[in-house]
């Protein structure tokens, strides 16, 4: 599972169910039939993410060891003193921020590379495939990228006359934020684009007859238009930088000065990275757990009353 | 036309200019992988080197790339077989509890991957998995199910009912018509969901970083990663392009062949959100 945003469920495939027309099964018994094709999928579901999920929930109430193994209940001691941890709020707080910046930043460039790219000719295709290959890297290998094209003896980034692009704490900030731009710009892009299409010709041709410019045609058609597009957007961004961990782990190892530590390198660093205790650190991923649900809750709300 | 042209080549110019910066640090990974670097061990002129010092890491670049190979290889297997199934399941056949199942397997979705590692650490140590290849692959590929299955299951659902009746009027038991109907018209899908499945094997790190201890048996980007800083934070950033160039040659190959599915398998999700 890399960091990459996942792509949203869809909120409406249940319930469409209802209306659909009856299927011919396939065979006599088709509900015994029906359940050895899904059992696969049922045993790995059950193994691989009920389990685990209920375990975390055990274990956040447990005095739980990285090599000790569970030594009893302490409830809710892991959640106190996890909120407690000297770098919890700074975690918090530079999460945050990174959230922010990242999501303006990445919405506003990919809207303005879809618009420019948004005619099906070939000189739009090859910049829309220059946009997109950094997507097929993964996060980690782009962050490797970055860490040797920041590096002060490898460099070719010289002649931007920047002294250290990870060395102090918002050059870290930045010149990780670089990266992400540089990785996920035509992912988004892409988003974008799906919702230009989505857009018929007859309403841009019934604003250009009501005298609008191209400025008008924009802010009053194409905007409110891509709403549900760009809000899809800002929910996986959100997510995605959220949970980041890759792209810091690798470039500052939370450094500076502590000034890069995400949430889940905390939760990282609460499990296997010196501090050995796996209940302190399922507690704060479920706090983590609960802040996501929030907040795409809240968003999905935005998506979906702002579009009828 | 002439104001059109006037205002087309800057444009044009500022479009291009944009194209090199998302392209040069790739460019650029390519060149430093094979020319001398300032400052590190690797000074003997143009050539392999960096690539010949990635190789003589440790267990070997060889090793490492038989790790990763068989870990995305195996997560492929893993998420085209279980999705497969069970997008058929869903798209064809009523049973009790049916939606329960599927709803879990999106609910993958909304739980982060940090709060399941945690217990899926212990959850492979108690299963004897720990540390090994196969248990990795198992949990990525669980990772890999709420897309796989949800393709899968729109897949199938496209299919014209008419060809599968015409299956089932010939004869065909579920299976038969699963094997030699229904899979054929539904290759797009399985072409999207193994490349998605490939990349995200061959490109995760979290994972392998929480789950694999041994040296030896760590995927590539987790041993590109050690060699920066083990030894008195001396990093060979020669030999970091070279594992960087390997790595991402195999994904943009890949992409650039079946751009088409990956957009595609792009979109789909995003459509439906």
């Amino acid at each position: 599972m890399s960091p990459t945003p996942t792509l949203a469920a869809p909120p409406g495939d249940v319930a469409r169910e209802g209306g659909r027309r009856p299927r011919r099964p396939l065979r006599r018994s088709p509900a015994l039939t029906g359940w050895a094709y899904a059992a696969p999928t049922a045993i790995f579901v059950l193994i691989f993410f009920v389990v685990p999920f209920l375990l975390v929930g055990r274990m956040s109430v447990s005095d739980w060891g990285l090599f000790a193994g569970n030594r009893g209940w302490n409830a809710p001691e892991n959640f106190t003193s996890a909120m407690d941890d000297r770098m919890f709020w700074p975690a918090v707080w530079f999460t945050l921020k990174y959230t922010v910046v990242t999501t303006v930043i990445l919405l506003g460039l990919s809207l303005g590379l879809a618009l420019i790219v948004q005619e099906s000719t070939r000189w739009n295709g090859l910049l829309r495939t220059a946009f997109l290959v950094p997507g097929a890297l993964g996060l980690a290998s782009a962050s490797l990228l970055f860490y040797a094209l920041y590096s002060p003896q490898a460099s070719p980034l010289g002649f931007l006359g920047i002294d250290s692009f990870l060395g102090t704490p918002s050059a870290a900030l930045w010149s990780t934020v670089a990266l992400i731009v540089w990785r996920f710009a035509g992912f988004y892009m892409l988003l974008v684009l799906v919702g230009l299409q989505g857009i018929s010709g007859d309403v841009y041709e019934a604003a250009r007859l009501d005298g609008a410019g191209r400025w008008q045609v924009f802010r009053y058609v194409t905007l409110p238009l891509l709403r549900p597009s760009l809000a899809l957007c800002t929910i996986l961004c959100v997510t995605g930088s959220m949970l980041a961990f890759d792209q810091f782990y690798i470039l500052t190892k939370g450094g500076p000065d502590n000034s890069t530590v995400t949430i889940v390198q905390l939760v990282y660093n609460m499990a296997f990275g010196g501090q050995n205790d796996l209940g302190r650190a399922a507690a704060l991923s479920i706090l983590v757990l609960v802040a996501l649900l929030v907040v795409n809750a809240l968003q999905f709300r935005n998506l979906r009353g702002r579009e009828g | 036309m002439s104001r059109n042209l006037l205002l087309r080549t800057p444009q044009h110019v500022l479009t291009g200019a944009l194209a090199i910066v998302f392209l040069f640090p790739l460019a650029w990974a390519s060149v430093a992988s094979v020319s001398p670097q300032a400052g590190t061990a690797q000074t003997d002129g143009w050539g392999l080197g960096n690539y010949q010092t990635l190789a003589d890491y440790q267990a070997g670049i060889g090793q490492y790339l038989f790790n990763s190979t068989l870990v995305s290889t195996l997560t492929v297997l893993f998420t085209l077989t279980v999705s497969v199934l069970g997008g058929y399941a869903f798209a064809m056949f009523r049973f009790p509890g049916r939606n329960v199942l599927f709803l879990l397997t999106l609910a993958i979705l909304m739980v982060p991957y940090a709060t399941l590692l945690i217990p899926l650490y212990v959850l492979l140590n108690e299963l004897g998995l720990q540390n090994s290849l196969i248990g990795l692959a198992l949990v990525l590929a669980m990772f890999q199910l709420p897309f796989g299955t949800l393709m899968m299951r729109v897949s199938f659902e496209a299919v014209p009912t008419e060809l599968r009746e015409a299956a089932l009027i010939d004869g065909c038991g579920s299976v038969r018509a699963l094997r030699l109907v229904l899979l054929p018209a539904v290759k797009p899908g399985l072409i999207t969901v193994g490349l998605f499945a490939f990349l995200a094997a061959w490109n995760d790190f979290i994972t392998p970083l929480v789950l694999i201890s041994d040296s030896d048996k760590v995927p590539l980007p987790l041993a590109v990663a050690n060699l920066r800083g083990q030894v008195m934070g001396i990093v060979d950033y020669g030999a970091t392009e070279a594992g960087v160039v390997v790595l991402a040659l195999p994904c943009v190959l890949l992409f650039l062949a079946l751009q088409r599915h990956y957009v595609r398998g792009f979109m789909s999700g995003a459509l439906k959100g």
